[in-house]
């Protein structure tokens, strides 16, 4: 039912609205509203049991374990949202003057410094509100690199086959034309294509490492020399950071400009889809690049640094500093972790992953990449379920979500047939993912015996599979009332 | 180890499984010389008792203000509720709702928004948000090029908030979008219609109507609209979605209506909170909802025929189209939209038309109070809603300053952007401001422009003129 459906003309909330109609009579009619819009009117109660109830038919990773391969659904900490939400940061208004925020700037200011020491970085810049727009801020920040020394012959940016579909759309969003690299058995990056694609047309190349495909990209320097070589720059797409967080700098690995998730890998949470939070991080070359604002530090006083600080910064991504209140939840996760915390956060996903990769080899799944050690996340190919049992990838990931587990990735990347991308977290306890190959193990016994149950799952959801192609042809984007 | 459960005996029994002897093996394709990176700058970790400390402290040294300042972000009342719900672990730590049988709630709730935004903006259709306002400009203006499929320019008034100008221009610069800058009247701060005739033949693809402005004045929305689509551009409606509770919806704009309508959704539950999370909204005419960018969620029905909720038109997406994507946006503001849709829920439509009334009384009420200071005029004289500019002949930043002093953020100060208009401010009282907050301001200010109200308090100078 929707919460339209609970509407009554005339029921009111007069606990939550000025009490009286006040006088706006010095606004001439031609400007007014003629209908009023399309609101429910309900009772608190009403609205308060309605999204109740919308939330328990949910998945979340504070309900169920949510191996989502590529989005890194750790546990995301209580304190983090409590301690965002404290009255004055919520207050204040993102135009009030700095001697005003100084609590809230000094977060912001020793955030930088940590993300500048975990990706081995010159400087960072937390303005991005989004993975998208943190790449976003780091083509167009090789774009005004290769703009700032005159070089505009550079129309072509590189992208792996394997890699998210953001980076070949951020590429044409910031005027690139894109040129795909081919991975090779292993899920590697094949270097004579690499070499063959680099030229003087090269601005650069975006890489995830460990890659989409579950798998540590060996030959990293290489890449990197053949790339800078060619007067290319090395874009990281930090999707995968969980993976090496406190093991491994980007700037380590010759890459020019990063961006991060802080929603994946500091825990903000995902809220249903953001927001999120994609700060950006450049070595020397790159750094006046950088989007404003950003927060500097003078005579003990934190400030803005604005356009006459940074006046080779590629400008302003939104009206204030990025999500603000999702960057304080970042800045309280890596405090709670510290050093030590971090560098177990690698070492902790990477060990659930394997152990997990261990267990589904011996229960009878196939590695897509026997030959390689998983990262924090792995890929399983289910093709051989599909050529002889006839069921595919997306059954046995809706027959999961009935026995109380959340799918893992499917069909992506594309590369892989029949894929699962499984990413555990280092947040997972060794009894949970014992549960979870227990329940991969039944499904396969399932299959076996009445392979119906699962091509047809899920059956204990709240509704069972949707019409797809239904919803696309004949959209039905907004309720309209009967009359 | 914060957050990580394992025992010792956990990681025996799990390096035995894999068969390695160490955690370190499992780095081995990793090369020698890069695994190096020890953290030297991260402190060591606080426990909760610990960070909770710090953050509070951190908190009080911000303390909390008066606020009348507007440009953009708005103090409202946000019903309890709103967040405690908003913040459920099924709605904070849920993902994307990309295996919709397991993600009802985030769907339900976001088409429940979609037909809100549509509502209140007088559109068909709605996405499920983008980042904020002034992204969601970009986008708009993103949107209406890809359309427009010939213009790539776009009329963009000055009247337009200067940051949101500035971040379009960044978003756009890659991909060949020029951007005109319109002039605004001196008198009246709005767009003059007439003035519009050198831009006719500037083949445009959109003409960008902020209502109300940065300024906080009234356009003249219909015949900007008329004018826009007469001269075969898209009409970008950039709006308030409180003042949509009593202000024509851009759907009725002039004879056709316009075409996308775009703006900042943070005055819907969304607390200030130093620039963010907010949400971007944007609607737009049905013609044109396949050039759409974001998430959409359509109604459908199950193999049962139960109807249920999906991520749809998928087709215009980057995981889908990747290079060829309306846009590179994955994520929306999802847990914002989920306050937001329950703001609106507890507010309904008498609510939400309470609050923006009590806003624009209350706007008139400290314009009233602080041109009764002998110094302080109004600088426009079009109709408002909920903001306006005033000057002082004083410099705006050491009246500011001194304000501040008094716990009080008097405005936003115009003489950065707006040079020409002198020392301007931009005021604003929201619903959440009382008759003793608006007071207390008119006492500051006067104490620190060391001088008393006018000997005649001319209300009329209040009233707008048409």
């Amino acid at each position: 039912m929707l919460i339209f459906e609970h509407s009554q003309p005339g029921r009111r909330n007069p606990t939550q609205a000025p009490p009286a109609k006040a006088n706006i009579k010095d606004i001439p009619g031609r400007f007014l509203r003629r209908r009023r819009p399309l609101l429910p009117e309900v009772s608190e109660m009403q609205v308060v049991r309605h999204y109740t109830r919308l939330s328990q038919k949910n998945f979340s990773i504070d309900t169920q374990f949510y191996p989502l391969g590529s989005c890194t659904m750790k546990y995301n900490p209580r304190a983090s949202n409590k301690l965002a939400m404290l009255p004055p940061f919520l207050g204040r208004h993102p135009r009030g003057p700095e001697s005003s925020g100084q609590g809230f700037l000094a977060c912001m200011y020793e955030l930088q410094e940590m993300l500048k020491d975990v990706t081995g970085m010159q400087a960072v810049s937390l303005t991005p509100l989004a993975g998208a727009q943190g790449e976003f801020a780091g083509v167009a920040m090789i774009h005004a690199y290769h703009d700032s020394r005159g070089d505009k012959h550079r129309t072509e940016m590189l992208v792996p086959d394997a890699a998210h579909g953001t980076n070949p759309a951020t590429a044409v969003m910031c005027g690139y034309a894109v040129r795909e690299i081919p991975t090779d058995a292993n899920g590697d990056v094949d270097l004579a294509a690499l070499k063959a694609a680099v030229g003087p047309r090269t601005a650069g190349l975006m890489l995830t490492n460990p890659s989409t495909l579950g798998v540590f990209e060996r030959r990293i320097t290489e890449i990197a020399k053949i790339v800078h070589e060619a007067g290319g720059l090395l874009y990281y797409d930090g999707a995968n950071l969980n993976a090496i967080l406190g093991r491994v700098k980007p700037g380590d690995m010759g890459f020019d400009v990063i961006h991060m998730n802080l929603h994946k890998t500091f825990s903000t949470p995902h809220g249903g889809g953001g927001p999120g939070a994609g700060p950006v991080a450049a070595n020397a070359r790159l750094e006046p690049f950088l989007p404003i604002p950003m927060v500097g530090l003078r005579d003990g006083k934190y400030h803005w640094l604005m356009e006459k600080h940074r006046p080779q910064s590629i400008g302003r991504l939104s009206a204030s500093m990025g999500n603000a209140g999702v960057l304080l939840r970042a800045y309280v996760y890596a405090r709670l972790l510290g050093r030590e915390g971090m560098h177990r956060v690698a070492e902790f996903s990477t060990l659930n992953a394997n152990y997990l990769l261990a267990q589904l080899t011996k229960a009878g799944f196939d590695a897509a990449f026997p030959k390689r050690r998983a990262t924090h996340e792995f890929i399983l190919t289910l093709k051989k379920l599909k050529e002889t049992k006839g069921v595919i990838a997306m059954d046995v990931a809706k027959r999961l979500l009935d026995k109380g587990f959340h799918a893992p990735t499917t069909y992506f990347p594309l590369l892989v047939p029949e894929c699962f991308l499984i990413e555990p977290t280092e947040t997972e306890a060794k009894e949970e993912l014992d549960r979870f190959v227990a329940a991969l193990a039944e499904i396969l016994r399932e299959i076996d015996g009445n392979p119906e149950l699962v091509k047809t799952a899920p059956h204990t959801t709240p509704v069972r599979r949707l019409d797809d192609v239904r919803a696309a042809r004949e959209p039905d984007l907004t309720w309209t009332p009967a009359t | 180890m914060p957050f990580i459960p394992h025992t010792d005996a956990d990681i025996k029994a799990m390096l035995a499984a894999i068969g390695v002897d160490s955690i370190e093996t499992l780095f081995e394709e990793i090369p020698e010389r890069l695994r190096s990176g020890k953290l030297t700058r991260v402190p060591e970790g606080l426990n909760e008792m610990q960070i909770t400390r710090l953050m509070q402290e951190r908190a009080q040294q911000d303390g909390l203000y008066l606020n009348f300042i507007g440009a953009g972000a708005y103090e409202h009342h946000i019903p309890a509720a709103v967040w405690e719900i908003a913040t459920r672990g099924e709605f904070y730590s849920a993902y994307t709702p990309y295996q919709a049988e397991a993600s009802q709630g985030t769907l339900q709730l976001l088409y429940e928004y979609q037909t809100m935004m549509a509502s209140l903006t007088g559109m068909d259709v709605s996405n499920a948000s983008l980042y904020e306002g002034a992204s969601a400009l970009a986008e708009a203006v993103l949107m209406a090029v890809r359309a427009h499929k010939k213009a790539r320019r776009v009329l963009m008034p000055l009247t337009v908030h200067p940051v949101y100008r500035e971040v379009v221009r960044t978003i756009v610069r890659n991909q060949q979008i020029e951007l005109i800058e319109l002039p605004y009247c001196t008198e009246g701060g709005n767009i003059i219609p007439a003035s519009l005739k050198r831009f006719e033949n500037e083949e445009a693809a959109a003409l960008v109507i902020p209502q109300p402005n940065f300024f906080g004045a009234l356009e003249e929305v219909d015949e900007l609209t008329d004018w826009a689509q007469a001269h075969g551009m898209y009409a970008i409606a950039l709006v308030n979605p409180t003042s949509l509770a009593i202000l024509k919806a851009p759907g009725e704009w002039g004879a056709k209506g316009a075409d996308i309508a775009v703006g900042e959704g943070q005055p819907l539950g969304a607390p200030l909170s130093s620039g963010g999370p907010y949400f971007g909204f944007l609607a737009c005419k049905e013609s044109l909802v396949r050039q759409m960018p974001g998430r959409i969620i359509g109604r459908t029905v199950d193999v049962d025929g139960k109807p249920g909720f999906t991520l749809t038109l998928q087709a215009r997406e980057q995981h889908i189209r990747r290079s060829k994507a309306t846009s590179n946006i994955c994520t929306n503001q999802g847990l914002v939209v989920t306050a937001a849709t329950i703001y609106m829920s507890l507010l309904g439509p008498d609510g939400l038309e309470r609050v923006a009334q009590a806003c624009h009384a209350n706007t008139n009420a400290l314009i009233e109070r602080l041109t009764a200071i002998r110094g302080v005029e109004r600088v426009f004289n079009r109709p408002v809603f909920h903001e306006a500019v005033l000057r002082l002949d004083a410099p705006v930043a050491d009246t500011l300053r001194a304000l501040e002093d008094e716990k009080i953020i008097g405005g936003f100060d115009l003489s950065g952007h707006y040079p020409e208009l002198g020392q301007a401010l931009l005021v604003c009282a929201t619903e959440t401001r009382t008759a003793a907050d608006i007071e207390d301001y008119g006492r500051a200010l006067e104490g620190i422009l060391g001088r008393g109200t006018r000997p005649s308090k001319r209300a009329a100078k209040t009233r707008s003129t048409v």
